[in-house]
């Protein structure tokens, strides 16, 4: 069975991951119109080649960044989120000059 | 057709007519460039040609004619869907299938055997109900049965109540068929050419030029042809020469691998398929059984082999018939599944002028191409969207009407 180098636990089976889409720029909900919100929920890239994309070691909740050739199935690197993502994110249930929801 | 046959076989000899235009250099402009010799886009050049008297088209393909997706699919065709729009579109669809033959002169080897959705929980029961009324309302043959209807169905299938997953209930869809695949994109082919459209086959699209917001033409791998409009019917690689035209689809590339196992005597009718274990499986006319599953657990644009699907398929076929146990695999292979958010395909005008798309056709593309070839050359000839096609623009998803099937799909994805 193919394995994956997951950051965390080292080479485990495939079968032990969550594949969890590309990788995107986060998007602001609070900021961004209708059709930007929906090509931020629909579309993607779906790239043949290489592709930094989410994955998700399922045993350990896990989730890290793999850049993998989506022709050939290489794996090029894997890597912890945090040397893509270091800023944190606030999420509030406030709306901006709205209503709460 | 019979007249015709009963003049062939007097004949002394037999000359086999040239189904498709051989091979000649590309014409520097064409009215409508078709990208993608598949069902899809042989079926939209027939369309085209018979139905509008639009012949001055480029049929390309960067491999050969039906050697993509149409050669790939488990050939199944049904109108038995959830939703208005769904069960409307593959019911005219199943309707064009059955007169093909008749049309071609050509036979595709339709067989109406039916197909049977096996439930194992009561959450899938009430979704069939749901199905078959709505099938029922809109002049789809579905009906949900019982254990006992089932097995007068499908003798040999496992109905223990000691299965893992006991079968509770079924959706009978008689309208279910089954055709020869190849023979359907030969014969849209055939006919297509035969009216004067030109089929150019190791023809690969490798740019789209636009101006001014409208296609002005392709470039290939054979030179640059000019055109007034371009129709990409590339399934399996939508996002791929979408991309080229700079449309970004709501789309993921997934193997869905497929087998068959060794011939045997007659023995399974219907089509029977169990969203549950994830397997459909039927007996083709030349005896094998054909075992299709869910899409690989993520994307690849790679057709290869994976023993861990192949075990998953074969585990899930033996619940359903254990009498296969001893079966052997004759031979595999995977196609490439676009699957869209709502398992729906995309038809229709895009954001550039004249550039229409006939993609995201999932694992739903064979059983659709008749209807699909058939609208989207009305749209092409007419500039006008017609309203059995009009749910499924690329734009229902700024809108965020999706037409969703997810739950109607023969094994979950």
């Amino acid at each position: 069975m193919k394995q994956l180098l997951c950051p965390l636990n080292g080479l485990r089976n495939i079968s032990e991951f969550l594949y969890g889409g590309e990788v995107h720029e986060p998007s602001d909900p609070r900021n961004s119109s209708a059709s930007d919100w929906a090509e931020h929920v629909f579309f993607d890239k779906n790239p043949a080649g290489f592709v930094l994309e989410w994955w998700c070691h399922r045993p350990t909740s896990y989730w890290f960044i793999a850049e993998r050739n989506t022709i050939t199935d290489e794996v090029l690197r894997t890597l912890p989120s945090s040397e893509i993502f270091s800023d944190r994110v606030e999420f509030s249930a406030q709306i901006d000059g709205g209503a709460r929801v | 057709m019979a007249f015709g046959l009963l003049k062939y076989g007097l004949r002394q000899n037999y000359p086999s007519a040239h189904h498709f235009t051989p091979t000649k250099p590309l014409k520097p402009h064409y009215d409508i460039v078709i990208i993608g010799a598949g069902g899809h886009g042989s079926g939209i050049a027939y369309y085209l040609a018979k139905e509008h008297g639009i012949t001055n088209v480029a049929l390309i393909d960067k491999g050969y004619l039906g050697g993509g997706n149409t050669a790939r699919n488990t050939a199944v065709i049904r109108s038995n869907y959830l939703t208005e729009a769904g069960v409307k579109f593959y019911r005219d669809s199943v309707k064009l299938y059955q007169n093909l033959s008749n049309e071609f002169g050509y036979n595709i080897m339709m067989e109406n055997r039916g197909q049977l959705t096996l439930a194992h929980s009561d959450a899938a029961i009430r979704s069939f109900r749901w199905r078959a009324e709505v099938n029922q309302h809109l002049g789809v043959r579905s009906e949900l049965v019982d254990r006992q209807t089932i097995r007068d169905l499908v003798p040999n299938l496992n109905l223990s109540e000691d299965a893992r997953f006991p079968v509770l209930a079924g959706l009978w869809h008689a309208d279910g068929a089954t055709a020869r695949h190849d023979a359907v994109v030969w014969g849209y082919a055939r006919g297509a050419c035969q009216r004067g459209v030109e089929l150019h086959q190791l023809t690969e699209a490798q740019g789209i030029d636009i101006e001014a917001g409208r296609v002005v033409g392709v470039r290939t791998n054979r030179g640059r042809i000019r055109c007034g409009a371009v129709v990409q019917a590339v399934a399996g690689a939508s996002s791929v020469v979408g991309q080229m035209a700079g449309i970004k689809l709501p789309i993921h590339s997934f193997p869905l691998q497929a087998m068959v196992t060794q011939p045997y005597k007659p023995i399974l009718n219907p089509h029977v398929s169990s969203p549950h274990v994830h397997v459909y499986v039927h007996q083709t006319s030349r005896g094998e059984f054909v075992i299709g599953g869910g899409s690989d657990p993520y994307p690849l644009y790679h057709t290869r082999a994976t023993l861990d699907q192949k075990e998953i398929l074969s585990a899930a076929t033996l619940e359903l018939f254990p009498f296969l146990a001893q079966a052997r695999i004759l031979r595999q292979w995977a196609g490439t599944t676009d699957m869209t958010p709502d398992y729906s395909p995309i038809m229709g005008l895009s954001p550039v002028q004249n550039y229409y798309l006939d993609a995201g056709w999932g694992t739903w593309g064979f059983k659709a191409t008749p209807i699909s070839g058939k609208m989207m050359a009305e749209l092409v000839a007419t500039g006008r969207v017609p309203p059995l096609i009009q749910p499924f623009e690329l734009e229902r998803f700024y809108r965020f009407e999706q037409v969703n099937e997810a739950g109607a799909t023969a094994a979950s994805h």
